[in-house]
Formats: C-alpha cells, sequence, structure tokens
C-alpha cells in the first residue's frame, strides 16, 4: 500500500503548506488554461454555427424573393375604341362604372394581333398567353381613368406580362411553358425595347389575386398593422395592469399563487387552443364579423396577454428594493412608488416583452385558421371590421400555390415578414435605450 | 439634559419596569417614544418589550451585535415595518402626544415627519435635483419652481453636498461617489422637512473621510432635528450621539446618556460588548 506521501494531493502540500511551484501544480495550470481555451473556443464555435444559419435562412429567402418583387411589362400601341363610356362625362360615376365594365382584355388582343398579324385561333391562344389575364385590364382601365382624352385615341402603354412572359424574361435560360413562337414574340419585343422588368409597386398596394402580377402582399401588411394594433391596444394595457397588480399590490396568498400558476400555464398552451377560443367566445357567442382584424386582434390577445404579464412581473421584480424603501421613506403612497419609480424603472423591460409577445402574435398563423382569417381576399382592408388577412397566412396560402411567380411571392412575403420582425425588434431596442438613459 | 438613565430589564430576569416611564405626551423635550413595542417576523420574535424616549434634538444611538434588532426597531418609528408583509408591531409608539399607530394617522404622512435615511446609499436614478426635490413635489410643500430651487438649493448646503454639485444638479444622482450619494439621500431626506431623521448605519459604505463629513452634518443636523443612528462603531456612537441604546436578542439592555453608558455601563453584557468581548 502507498504511503500517504506518495498521494497526488500531498505532492501538493508539505506540511499543509501549497507548493506553488511544483511541476504537478504547473501541469494543473496548464491544464486550467487548456479548459479556459477549449470552453471559449465551444462558445464561439456555437456562435459561429448560428450565425451561418441565420445567414443562410436569410440569404435563401432573399435569393427566392429577388424576382418577387419584380415585374415584367410590355410596350404595346393600344388603340382605344371610341364606344368606351359612350354616353357618360369623364368624372361621373357612370363613366367610372362604365370603363370598369368594358372588355379590355380583347383591347390588349387586338393590340398584340395588330403588332404581329397573327389570325389563326392557335396564334390568338398564343398571343392571350403573353399578357397578364387580369394586369392588362387594369392597366388600361387606369389609363384611361386617368387620362379620359385616350378614349378614341392610340396610346403607347405599358401592359404587366403573363406570369410564363414574366418568368422567362427574368431567366431566360429556364425551363419555360412558353411555346418557341411565343419566346420568338417575346424575343422581338426585347429586341425593340418594348420588354423590361422593373420594380413591382403594385406589390406593396394590392390583396391577393388568382393572377400573380396582381397579387401583393398590400391586403396582409394592412391586414397585419389592423390586427396587431387591436391586439396591442388590448394586450398591453391589461397586461402591464396585471403585472403591476401581481406584482406590488396583490397579498400573498393561494389566490395570487393559484393565479400566477395559471398564468405560467396560459403562457405554455399551444396557440390553436386561443383560436378555438376566440372562436367560440368572439365569433359563436358575441356574434363578430368573420376573418376581421378586430377578432383576430382579440384572438392574440389573449394569446400574447401571459407573455406580457410575465415578462412585465419579471422587470418590476428587477428593480431593486432601495428604490421603493427610498421612495415609502419620503412619505411617497404605494401608487406614487409603482408610478413615479418602479413603472419607469421597469419600462424598459415592459416594453421589450411586449414587443417579443407582438412579433410572436405577428407571425402566428394557427389561431388565425380558427377564425376564418384564411379567407382569399382581394381588397385591402380598411377597417377593423372589415375581412382581412394577415402576412403569414398570405405566406401560407401562396407557399401551396404550384406557380412558380407564386413561389418568388411566397419568398418575397417572408422577407417582408422579417423586415417587420427586424423593425420591431429595432424598436424595441430603441426605446429601451431612451428610458433606461432617463 | 438630565442624566437620568433609563435601565432596562437584562433578558434572563423580566420584571421591574423602567425607572422613567414619562412619555412624549408629558415631556416636551421627548420627542418620539416607544412603549412596550415588540415584533414579530412571522414565528420570529425579533422585538422583545423595549421601551424608550428619542429626545428632541438629541442623537441617539442604537448599538448591538449583528442580529439584535436595531435596524427592526429603527424601522418601528416610521413604520416601515408596515411593508414587511410578515412584519408585525406591537405596543405604542407616540411621535409628540399621538400614537403613530392610530387610525387617523396617515402613514405617508408620518413617513414625511420622520425621516430615513438607509444604509446603503439609494438615490432615485433621477437627476440630483429630482431627488432632492421629489418628496416637496410629492407633498406639496412649494408653491412654485423658484420655491423648489430654493428647497433644493438649502437641502443641499444642509447636507454639506452643494458646493460639489451646484453646477450639475441635471446629472443622475446615481453617478455621484458613495458617500455624495448618501449626503444626498440626507438632501433628499431633509427636504421635506421632517421633525425626526432616522439613520440605518449611514456610514457603513463609506470610507473615514466620508464619514467624517457624515458624523458633522449629523452634528448640524441635531440642531433642528431628533435623530436616531444605528451604528455598528462604539466610536462613531461616542463621537455623535448623546444618548445611546444596547439592544442585545431583541431586548433593550441598557439605555442612557453616551458619556455614562460608555465609562461606567451597567450591565454586564453592556460592559462585554463595548469592551469587545463579544458582537
Ligand atoms: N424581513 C425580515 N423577515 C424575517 N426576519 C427578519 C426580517 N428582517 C429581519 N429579520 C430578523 O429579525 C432579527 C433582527 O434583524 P435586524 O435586521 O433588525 O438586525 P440588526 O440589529 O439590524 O442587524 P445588523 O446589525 O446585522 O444590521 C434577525 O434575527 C433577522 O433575522
Ligand atoms: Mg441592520
Amino acid at each position: 500500500m502507498a504511503s500517504a506521501s506518495d498521494r497526488p494531493a500531498s505532492r501538493h502540500r508539505d506540511g499543509g503548506r501549497a507548493q506553488w511551484h511544483s511541476p504537478a501544480m504547473t501541469r494543473r495550470i496548464r491544464r486550467r488554461y487548456l479548459g479556459d481555451r477549449l470552453f471559449r473556443a465551444a462558445g464561439l464555435a456555437a456562435l459561429t454555427a448560428a450565425g451561418l444559419f441565420l445567414l443562410l435562412l436569410v440569404g435563401n429567402i432573399a435569393w427566392q424573393a429577388r424576382t418577387g418583387f419584380f415585374q415584367t411589362e410590355l410596350r404595346l400601341e393600344v388603340a382605344i375604341p371610341a364606344d368606351v363610356a359612350a354616353g357618360e362625362t369623364p368624372g361621373s360615376p357612370g363613366f367610372g362604372a362604365a370603363v370598369d365594365a368594358y372588355p379590355w382584355r380583347s383591347v390588349a388582343l387586338s393590340a398584340l394581333r395588330e403588332r404581329f398579324g397573327a389570325d389563326s385561333r392557335g396564334d390568338l391562344a398564343s398571343l392571350r398567353g403573353l399578357i397578364s389575364r387580369g394586369g392588362a385590364a387594369v392597366a388600361l382601365r387606369a389609363a384611361v381613368r386617368d387620362d379620359p382624352t385616350l378614349i378614341g385615341r392610340r396610346a403607347t402603354l405599358w401592359l404587366p406580362a403573363s406570369e410564363p412572359a414574366d418568368q422567362w424574361a427574368k431567366d431566360r435560360d429556364a425551363a419555360t411553358a412558353l411555346s418557341e413562337r411565343q419566346v420568338g414574340w417575346l424575343e422581338s419585343f426585347a429586341a425593340a425595347g418594348d420588354l423590361k422588368t422593373h420594380f413591382n409597386g403594385r406589390f406593396f398596394a394590392t390583396g391577393n389575386s388568382r393572377d400573380p402580377a396582381l397579387a401583393g402582399i398590400g391586403g396582409a401588411v394592412i391586414g397585419s398593422f389592423l390586427t396587431l394594433l387591436v391586439t396591442l391596444a388590448v394586450a398591453f394595457p391589461i397586461g402591464v395592469f396585471t403585472a403591476i397588480y401581481l406584482e406590488e399590490f396583490a397579498p400573498q396568498n393561494r389566490i395570487t399563487d393559484f393565479i400566477e400558476v395559471n398564468i405560467n400555464n396560459l403562457a405554455a398552451v399551444p396557440s390553436i387552443v386561443f383560436g378555438l377560443l376566440g372562436l367560440q367566445v368572439f365569433l359563436n357567442t358575441f356574434g363578430m364579423p368573420r376573418s376581421a382584424p378586430v377578432v383576430g386582434g382579440l384572438t392574440l390577445a389573449l394569446m400574447t396577454l401571459p407573455t406580457i404579464i410575465i415578462s412585465g412581473r419579471a422587470a418590476l421584480k428587477a428593480v431593486p428594493n432601495s428604490i421603493r424603501d427610498a421612495a415609502l421613506g419620503l412619505g411617497a403612497s404605494r401608487t406614487q412608488v409603482v408610478l413615479h419609480h418602479v413603472l419607469p424603472a421597469a419600462m424598459p423591460g415592459m416594453l421589450t416583452g411586449t414587443i417579443i409577445g407582438m412579433a410572436q402574435a405577428l407571425g402566428e398563423t394557427a389561431p388565425l385558421l380558427m377564425i376564418g382569417m384564411v379567407a382569399f381576399i382581394v381588397e385591402v382592408p380598411a377597417s377593423f371590421t372589415e375581412a382581412a388577412t394577415v402576412l403569414p397566412v398570405q405566406i401560407y396560402m401562396w407557399a401551396e400555390l404550384p406557380e412558380a411567380a407564386y413561389r418568388a411571392k411566397t419568398a418575397a412575403g417572408i422577407s417582408v415578414l422579417l423586415i417587420f420582425l427586424i423593425s420591431m425588434n429595432a424598436l424595441a431596442v430603441y426605446l429601451r435605450n431612451r428610458f433606461e438613459t432617463k | 439634559m438630565t442624566a437620568e438613565t433609563t435601565k432596562q430589564p437584562t433578558p434572563a430576569a423580566p420584571a421591574p419596569a423602567p425607572s422613567d416611564l414619562s412619555t412624549a405626551a408629558d415631556r416636551p423635550d421627548v420627542k418620539m417614544s416607544a412603549r412596550d413595542v415588540h415584533v414579530h417576523y412571522g414565528d420570529t420574535h425579533a422585538i422583545k418589550g423595549v421601551t424608550m424616549n428619542v429626545n428632541a434634538r438629541e442623537v441617539t444611538a442604537l448599538i448591538g451585535p449583528s442580529g439584535c434588532g436595531k435596524s427592526t426597531f429603527l424601522r418601528c418609528f416610521n413604520r416601515m415595518n408596515d411593508t414587511v408583509a410578515s412584519a408585525r408591531v406591537d405596543g405604542e409608539i407616540l411621535l409628540d402626544t399621538q400614537d403613530i399607530h392610530a387610525p387617523e394617522i396617515d402613514v405617508v404622512q408620518l413617513r414625511a415627519r420622520v425621516g430615513m435615511v438607509f444604509q446603503k446609499p439609494n438615490p432615485f436614478p433621477k437627476s440630483i435635483y429630482d431627488n432632492v426635490a421629489y418628496g416637496p413635489r410629492i407633498h406639496g410643500l412649494v408653491r412654485n419652481r423658484a420655491d423648489l430651487d430654493e428647497v433644493v438649493e438649502t437641502s443641499l448646503q444642509k447636507a454639506g453636498l452643494w458646493d460639489e454639485v451646484s453646477d450639475r444638479l441635471e446629472v443622475p444622482g446615481t453617478s455621484l461617489s458613495g458617500g455624495q450619494q448618501q449626503r444626498l439621500c440626507i438632501a433628499r431626506a431633509i427636504a421635506v422637512n421632517p421633525e425626526v431623521i432616522l439613520m440605518d448605519e449611514p456610514c457603513s459604505a463609506l470610507d473615514p473621510i466620508a464619514t467624517a463629513r457624515i458624523e458633522e452634518l449629523i452634528e448640524d443636523l441635531r440642531q433642528r432635528y431628533a435623530i436616531v443612528v444605528v451604528t455598528h462603531s462604539m466610536q462613531q456612537a461616542a463621537r455623535i450621539s448623546q444618548r445611546t441604546a444596547f439592544f442585545h436578542l431583541g431586548h433593550l439592555v441598557e439605555y442612557g446618556e453616551t458619556g455614562a453608558l460608555f465609562t461606567s455601563p451597567q450591565q454586564e453584557k453592556t460592559k462585554d460588548y463595548i469592551t469587545g468581548r463579544y458582537g
């Protein structure tokens, strides 16, 4: 059996004194340094991996989205028939209605026929395949409404190309659904400088459409905005007051504990359950309109409340008690302590929690499906009670469609959603800094 | 100053009533008095029947080993123990002639009349000016901005901080040094013009120079206020106080004139403590 002096521990110690320069101690120090370096390297590796994933995700979406923000148009000389809105004075409601009702698609088709002189039935179908179904009509309608003097005259106008033509223009080497004849026509457009792919401003202004040239994210953006406004207006005050009451005023008893436990449970409830609740309460019981931002907002407010309450309580807890004591010791009432000292100190944390909750709500689809916000909505909503859709739902609906154009629009929609999220987080950081320097 | 010494029974032998039972009610020089005060924190009996007076225009020092209940007792005088959920205070505490637990007493107003300075400097995370102005503002003690400016200036002057901060009243109070922060807290407390100031180890976080400044300040403030100071330093108690109370395990062991208590303690425990045998 080894004597006590052979045991490793005793090598560092001699009569109770540490041997700071023994080889064993030196080895131990070297091992410690190695351990430190490994730990730091592991942290850095994890950070790099997370950064790469994020970059990959954002890069991939941006790459796919790049064509979604652009739209190809063709320049055509169009003869505007003289019988458009015959007998109506320009500017009157009847004039507008007549212009809207006119079969513009055939006007665009005649212009194409004129340009290429095609006559057979097959040719006509091929020509029709070059320009966007609804897009051409929308462009012509807008041109005539803007300038009624065009009626009965010839005008050179840019008309949106059809989805296959648009895809061909964006990537001429990719497989195309167009016939050789159609490609030939498009090449002649391009050669004449009558084909251009430009930034699609309309994408941000319109609602959904069956025609990819017309489908836009605008309706969903407004829908999301209105919905989140309702969510914020409902969840923020209720959440903040609940947090303040629970943290600063509630007596420490069973009921308080019970409420606390249940709020924590609510935060973990799957979001679709809140959708069911919203369906039952707001639609079935209160008879609120389906698909409306007000219902979506209320449903999301239910979902966001626990997040706001929990983060609000954490922020209030983080305010040092010495501040409360100082104010109480000066003769401030409980309410004054909260309003003058605790709340301002906790506000940055509360706002951060609220914005994180809102960002979650912005990306939420499941509960909104339950209350019918998955409808196909063309109109941009103008009020809280009109049918609307929201960004993630719009993205989800586009993702299901087969056309390449919708794939690009899906990615473009995701980019818009990401930009919203980043702006919200930037706002959170800004607000936090502003309140903290005070 | 009368040289009476209020002897409290030792914990072992409770019984004889204190020789001086006169309270603030019948003695004009007594500002506050505690009568048979007990404090419980849940099941912990932290203060066990303390009876003593706090005289006007005097510094009263509370000394005793850690955990003996000095802070707890001090916080009885402005009912800060009310803010501790588990705390229960029994007994009678008079401010002048009135029981501070009487229903007609507004606790918020009481705390304005009986100010408090804490062990750790705790300025609000606001400007120096707003720190001092807060009390006068919430109690409506000033009518306009000029009055407020004056209150802030005189309070900072009384606290001996004016010369150091007069040119930067808008910087956060938390950016000052520890000693300056503590003087700011004192200025904040006297800005509401209290009648009594309670200080819980006001110098424990400070270096000797800052401590000396605070001690000078306490001596100055004594001219106008009744002051109760908790301290762990017997030298400090001897330097700044006129009367000293020695606590042990929740009992008031001995209370009397500072000089007498330190030179000829009547109780064995007191003698042991001040000669450094324990505590
Ligand atoms: N908030 C509280 N809850 C429960 N018990 C408490 C609380 N505050 C103090 N106590 C208990 O009351 C007793 C007295 O505490 P107190 O803080 O008054 O002592 P102290 O004399 O001020 O000590 P120190 O000199 O260390 O500050 C201690 O036993 C302590 O554990
Ligand atoms: Mg203490």
